[in-house]
C-alpha cells in the first residue's frame, strides 16, 4: 500500500489492482494445514488458499460427513448453509455449509457440487438448523435435498416460477400473486398433545403478516386447543427484496445501501460486516480513526437495537410508558448518526476503505453526552420492570429452549447467550481492535424470555462499557478512508486539478472495485447474533455471489417449538424477545 | 361590516372584529371562508355557525384520523419514531393508532410491499370503513425504490390508490408528519372523492 497522504500531488505508486488475479488470504498457509488434518481424517478432497478450512465432499457422503463433524471433531454449531450456481461448470451447483465449533473457536467450510437435476441428501438428521436454509437453497436455486420433510418455497411467493439466484434469471422479471395462491397452511399437531384429551374444541388461528404484534410482516398459523398452542406452522418472506440478487447485479460500493437494509435497526453494523468482507478480499488496511468511528458507532447501534426491542417487546405486554420513555434516548443515537453524515435511520456511512465523510469536531463531546445519559435510562426501565410482578408472570419460563437445542438451531447472539453459551463473535474472533478493551459476554440461565430481557439488558451496559473506554482513549488523527485511488475516490479538488485524479476518478466511477478472484467470509457480532457476508469475486465490478449470514434467520425457524405448550399472549412475549427484524430474515 | 378572518387563512372559521362597544351588533357573527359577504339571521340572538355540511364534514375528518399503520420494513421504525414521545403526532391529531383495518379511516403503507404481501395488503384495505385515505411512506411503496427486482411491487398504486406520497429512503419522522398535514389539507378542501 502507499505510504502518500491522500492530499499529496504525487501520484499513488503501489500496485495496481490485474484484472482476474487470484485471491490469497492472509490466512491461507494455516487454514491450508488445519484443512489438511480434516480431509485425511474425513477422508475427503481439500480446496486449497481458501481463508476458512475447506473440504470437498461429494454428494452421497455429505450426511456421513457431516455427522463426523458434529459427533467427532465437535463442529455443534450449524451456521450457514447456501448454494452457488456457475452455469459454465459441469456440476452446476456448489452447496455450500459453514460449520462452527463452539469448544475449539474455529470454523469449517464444506462443498458439495450439484447438477441441476440431481438431489443432495438432507442434513437435517444431522443439524435441525439446515431446515429453512435448505428450504432456501431450494427455492432460489432449485436444489433438491433428499428428506427434507417440508421441501417446499420459502421466500418468494406460492405463484413465483423459476428459481431467482440462477445466473439465468432475469432480475426483473415477476409473476403476479393473487389471494387464490395464497399458501393454506395447516399446523401439524405435536406428537406430544396428539391425544390430549381436553373437553376444548380445536381451532386454528392465524396471526399475521399484518398483524400488531408480530413487528414486520411474520405469519404464524397455530391449532390451539382451549388456550395451549398444540402445532405451529410459520410463513416467512413476507419482505423478500432480493438482497442478494440486488448485489449482483450492483457494483461493490452499491450494494452498500442494500446492507443498510438487512436489520434496520442497527444498520451500522451491517455496513462494517459488508465493508469489511469486501476490505478482507481486498487486502486492505482500513485507517484508524475509521476503524475506531465504526466501532463507536456500531456499540451506539448495538444499544439502540436493544432498546427498540425491549420497549416493543413491553408494549406488547401492555407496558406502553417504557416504549416512550426508551424512543427518546434513541433519538439522541440517532442525533450522533445525523450529525456525522446526514442521515438517521439508514445512514450508509462506510465506504470499502473507510468512511463516508469525517466526524463533526463534536463528535466525542457528543458521545460522552450520550454515555452519560445512557445507564440513567436503562436503570429506570430496569427498576420498572425487572422486578414487576406482571411482567415477571409473562416473562418468567415462558417460551424457554435448552442452551442443546439452541446449539442445534443454530442460535448465535443473545439469545444464544441467554441459554448459557458464551458465544460472542468479538471475542471469539474480535475485528476492529475489540480484543482491547475489557469488557464481559453476558450470559444468563434458562433460555427464556426473561433470560433473553435480562441478557439484552446487561449487554447495553457493556457496550456502554466500551464507549467509556474508546472515548477515553480520543479519536485517533489521520484519515478517514484509505489512500489507494483504485477504491477510494480522489478528493474533488484533486479531480479538478490533476490529470491523474481525473483518470482515477472516471475508472473508479466506470468500473468501479475490482477485487482479485476468489471468494471470502467475514463476519460481525449484530444485533441479534452472527452477522456474516459470504463474496465470491471474479474480477469484474460487480460481485459474483454475495450471501449474507440471517442471524434472525435460524431464530426464528425454532419460534414454532418454542411456543409450542403455551399460549397464545405467552407466544407475543416470546416474539418480541426473540427480536425478528423481517428486513435480515427473508432479506 | 367587512369581516376579518382567523390567522389561518384555510381555517373554516372567521369572525368579525370586535365592535367597539356601545354599538349594535350585526347579525350573523360567523361566516365562512369564501362566503364573507353572505350573512345568515342570527334568529335567537345567539352565535351561529353557517357553513356546507361538506367543509365541516371535511374539517372534522382531516383533525381527527386514526391511522393504521401497516408497517412492513424499515419505514416503520420512523413511524413508531413519529408515534413516540420526541415527535409526537398527537399534536395534529393523529395519534389513535388502530390496528384494525375496520376502525381505521388512514392506512400508513410504511415499507416495501413486496409481490407476496400484495393479496394482504388488497385485502386490509377492502376492510376499512369509507371514507378512507392512503398515504404512501418512502421510495418502495412509492415506487419499488431501488428494488427493481423479482419480488417487488413497483409502488403500492399498482393495487390500491393513493392520496400522498411521501418521498425518502426512509422519510424522517418530520417529512411523514409533513405528509399527514398535506392530507388533511386534501381532505378538508374535499378534494378526496371516490
Amino acid at each position: 500500500m502507499s505510504t502518500l497522504t491522500r492530499y499529496s500531488a504525487i501520484p499513488y505508486t503501489g500496485p495496481a489492482p490485474t484484472n482476474r488475479e487470484p485471491y490469497v488470504p492472509v490466512e491461507a498457509t494455516k487454514m491450508d494445514a488445519r484443512g489438511g488434518e480434516l480431509a485425511g481424517r474425513l477422508r475427503v478432497e481439500q480446496e486449497r488458499g481458501q481463508d476458512l478450512p475447506t473440504l470437498l465432499v461429494e454428494k452421497e457422503r455429505i450426511v456421513e460427513v457431516l455427522r463426523a463433524l458434529k459427533e467427532e471433531l465437535r463442529f455443534t454449531l450449524p451456521l450457514d448453509l447456501w448454494a452457488v450456481d456457475y452455469p459454465n461448470r459441469e456440476k452446476r451447483f456448489d452447496v455450500m455449509y459453514q460449520l462452527y465449533s463452539l469448544d475449539n473457536n474455529e470454523r469449517v467450510r464444506l462443498k458439495v457440487a450439484v447438477d441441476e437435476d440431481e438431489s443432495v441428501d438432507s442434513s437435517m438428521a444431522v443439524y435441525k438448523g439446515f431446515d429453512w436454509f435448505e428450504r432456501e437453497a431450494y427455492d432460489m436455486y432449485g436444489v433438491r435435498f433428499a428428506g427434507h420433510p417440508n421441501l417446499r418455497r420459502i421466500l418468494t411467493h406460492e405463484a413465483f416460477q423459476g428459481h431467482a439466484l440462477r445466473k439465468d434469471y432475469d432480475p426483473a422479471q415477476r409473476w403476479l400473486c393473487t389471494e387464490k395462491d395464497v399458501a393454506k397452511l395447516i399446523p401439524k399437531i405435536d406428537p406430544r398433545f396428539e391425544n390430549l384429551d381436553t373437553d376444548f374444541e380445536r381451532v386454528t388461528l392465524n396471526l399475521g403478516p399484518s398483524h400488531p404484534a408480530t413487528h414486520g410482516t411474520l405469519r404464524i398459523v397455530v391449532t390451539l386447543d382451549g388456550e395451549k398452542i398444540i402445532g405451529t406452522e410459520q410463513e416467512i418472506g413476507y419482505l423478500h427484496r432480493c438482497f442478494e440478487k440486488s448485489c449482483e447485479t450492483h457494483t461493490y460500493q452499491q450494494a452498500i445501501p442494500f446492507t443498510d437494509r438487512l436489520n434496520y435497526m442497527s444498520a451500522i453494523i451491517n455496513n462494517v460486516g459488508y465493508c469489511m468482507a469486501v476490505e478482507k478480499l481486498l487486502g486492505l488496511e482500513v485507517p484508524a480513526r475509521a476503524q475506531y468511528v465504526r466501532l463507536v458507532l456500531s456499540e451506539f447501534m448495538r444499544i439502540a437495537d436493544h432498546l427498540v426491542c425491549i420497549g416493543t417487546n413491553l408494549v406488547d405486554m401492555g407496558a406502553l410508558t417504557n416504549f416512550w420513555y426508551l424512543f427518546q434516548p434513541r433519538e439522541e443515537i440517532y442525533g450522533l448518526i445525523e450529525a456525522c453524515c446526514g442521515a438517521r435511520l439508514l445512514p450508509s456511512y462506510t465506504r470499502i476503505g473507510g468512511l463516508a465523510v469525517d466526524v463533526p469536531p463534536n463528535f466525542l463531546e457528543d458521545a460522552q453526552r450520550l454515555v452519560n445519559m445512557m445507564p440513567k435510562y436503562i436503570d429506570d426501565v430496569d427498576n420498572l420492570v425487572a422486578r414487576n410482578k406482571i411482567f415477571l408472570d409473562r416473562v418468567v419460563g415462558v417460551a424457554p429452549i435448552s442452551a442443546q437445542d439452541a446449539i442445534d438451531f443454530g442460535f448465535t447472539g443473545p439469545c444464544l447467550r441467554a441459554c448459557g453459551v458464551p458465544f460472542d463473535v468479538r471475542k471469539a474472533t474480535p475485528y476492529l481492535g475489540y480484543e482491547t478493551y475489557e469488557w464481559d459476554v453476558p450470559i444468563a440461565d434458562g433460555g427464556d424470555t426473561y433470560a433473553r430481557y435480562l441478557v439484552r439488558m446487561e449487554e447495553m451496559r457493556q457496550s456502554l462499557r466500551i464507549l467509556q473506554q474508546a472515548i477515553d482513549r480520543g479519536l485517533p488523527p489521520g484519515p478517514v478512508m484509505v489512500d489507494n485511488p483504485y477504491v477510494a475516490l480522489p478528493p474533488k479538488e484533486k479531480v479538478y486539478n490533476e490529470m491523474e485524479s481525473l483518470i482515477y476518478h472516471f475508472k473508479l466511477i466506470m468500473h468501479g472495485i475490482q477485487p482479485p478472484v476468489g471468494e471470502t467470509y467475514f463476519q460481525v457480532e449484530g444485533g441479534n447474533g452472527e452477522l456474516g457476508f459470504y463474496i465470491v469475486s471474479d474480477g469484474t465490478k460487480n460481485p459474483y455471489r454475495v450471501r449474507s449470514r440471517p442471524p434472525c434467520f435460524a431464530i426464528y425457524q425454532a419460534y414454532g417449538q418454542m411456543i409450542t405448550g403455551q399460549t397464545i399472549p405467552d407466544a407475543i412475549a416470546a416474539l418480541g424477545s426473540l427480536n425478528i427484524i423481517a428486513g435480515e430474515l427473508d432479506r | 361590516m367587512p369581516t376579518q378572518r382567523l390567522d389561518n387563512p384555510n381555517s373554516i372559521i372567521a369572525r368579525k372584529q370586535a365592535e367597539p362597544p356601545g354599538e349594535q351588533p350585526e347579525k350573523g357573527l360567523i361566516t365562512l371562508p369564501g362566503e364573507a359577504d353572505r350573512e345568515i339571521e342570527d334568529l335567537a340572538g345567539a352565535t351561529y355557525l353557517t357553513s356546507k355540511l361538506d367543509a365541516m364534514v371535511g374539517w372534522a375528518r382531516g383533525n381527527s384520523l386514526w391511522p393504521l399503520p401497516f408497517g412492513t420494513a424499515c419505514c416503520a421504525i420512523e413511524f413508531m419514531s413519529m408515534v413516540s414521545s420526541h415527535y409526537d403526532i398527537s399534536r395534529f391529531g393523529a395519534e389513535v393508532v388502530r390496528f384494525s383495518p375496520r376502525q381505521a379511516d388512514l392506512m400508513i403503507v410504511a415499507g416495501t410491499i413486496v409481490d407476496k404481501m400484495a393479496p394482504v395488503l388488497k385485502k386490509i384495505y377492502d376492510q376499512m370503513p369509507e371514507p378512507k385515505y392512503v398515504i404512501a411512506m418512502g421510495a418502495c411503496a412509492t415506487s419499488g425504490g431501488f428494488y427493481r427486482m423479482y419480488h417487488v411491487m413497483q409502488g403500492i398504486d399498482e393495487i390500491i390508490p393513493v392520496d400522498i406520497w411521501v418521498p425518502g429512503c426512509p422519510p424522517t419522522p418530520e417529512g411523514l408528519m409533513y405528509g399527514i398535514l398535506k392530507l388533511k389539507e386534501k381532505i378538508e378542501r374535499g378534494e378526496i372523492r371516490r
